[in-house]
């Protein structure tokens, strides 16, 4: 599991390597939060090669949504296959994330 | 890890693990087990969604509350598949905890927005039964009937 940070114009994209869950968790909250020290204000989060996320992965991502609202910013997220398509349904996090089906439309969307 | 047929009967499987109280553990223990049962034809989906989510809450509740994160502590995992259900039993070594008081609905407007509180929910959603109770340790019991 690792995450790798690149810059697309003004957006930070996240890659997720694998699940995001209670052991990595933390890994992420503190690559995104010291993106937004330095100034960064929009963030997509890309789940291409994430198959699962549990209950600590989904919270990390409401606490860094509100986190960057808070600065101002803005974060995003692409790439949900349909199993983590359902667990933002049941949870209804859906409601709370703007989810691009591609990363393409997720980077046009800000 | 033992993995045993029992002569008696084919189609059940008992898969038994016994692991240090470390998170990090966690992704390995839920694709080793995942993997186990897919091989025994569960359902593709179930393996991909319903088994790994709700055993990775299972062990991150055992091993960060139930234990306590104590280093020194196990968690145990049992899973019995046989023709008609997946039964994981997952065993920590502390006192137990009140299902229901502790089990809340996330989805509120209220609870949406919150950073906690989704695993019990998730266990429940992702399984048909979800029980605990003590024997030598505190257990939490996940049934996953097949289609």
């Amino acid at each position: 599991m690792s995450f790798s940070i690149t810059k697309h114009g003004e957006v930070v994209v996240v890659d997720v390597e694998g699940q995001l869950i209670v052991g990595n968790r933390q890994e992420l909250k503190q690559k995104v939060l010291d993106e937004l020290e330095k100034g960064e204000r929009k963030f997509l989060i890309d789940f291409t090669r994430t198959g699962y996320i549990d209950s600590s992965g989904l919270g990390v991502l409401v606490s860094l949504s509100k986190k960057i609202r808070e600065q101002g910013g803005e974060l995003r997220l692409a790439n949900l296959n349909d199993d983590l398509k359902t667990l933002f349904e049941l949870t209804k996090l859906d409601t709370l994330f703007q989810i691009a089906d591609t990363r393409e439309r997720g980077l046009q969307s800000f | 890890m033992a993995r045993a047929r029992d002569p008696l009967d084919s189609m059940r499987v008992v898969i038994e693990l016994e692991v240090p109280n470390d998170v990090r553990n966690i992704e390995q223990i839920v694709e080793l087990v995942s993997r186990q049962i897919r091989e025994l034809d569960f359902p593709a989906r179930a393996c991909s969604l319903n088994i790994p989510v709700a055993l990775s809450e299972a062990l991150s509740n055992a091993m960060l509350r139930g234990n306590a994160d104590d280093s020194a502590k196990h968690v145990r995992v049992r899973a019995l598949v046989d023709k008609a259900a997946l039964v994981l039993e997952i065993t920590d070594e502390g006192v137990g905890f009140d299902l229901d008081r502790c089990t809340r609905d996330p989805t509120t407007p209220e609870n949406v927005v919150r950073e906690d509180g989704r695993g019990l929910y998730l266990m429940h959603q992702l399984m048909d039964r979800v029980e605990r109770y003590t024997d030598g340790g505190n257990v939490v019991r996940l049934t996953l009937k097949r289609p």
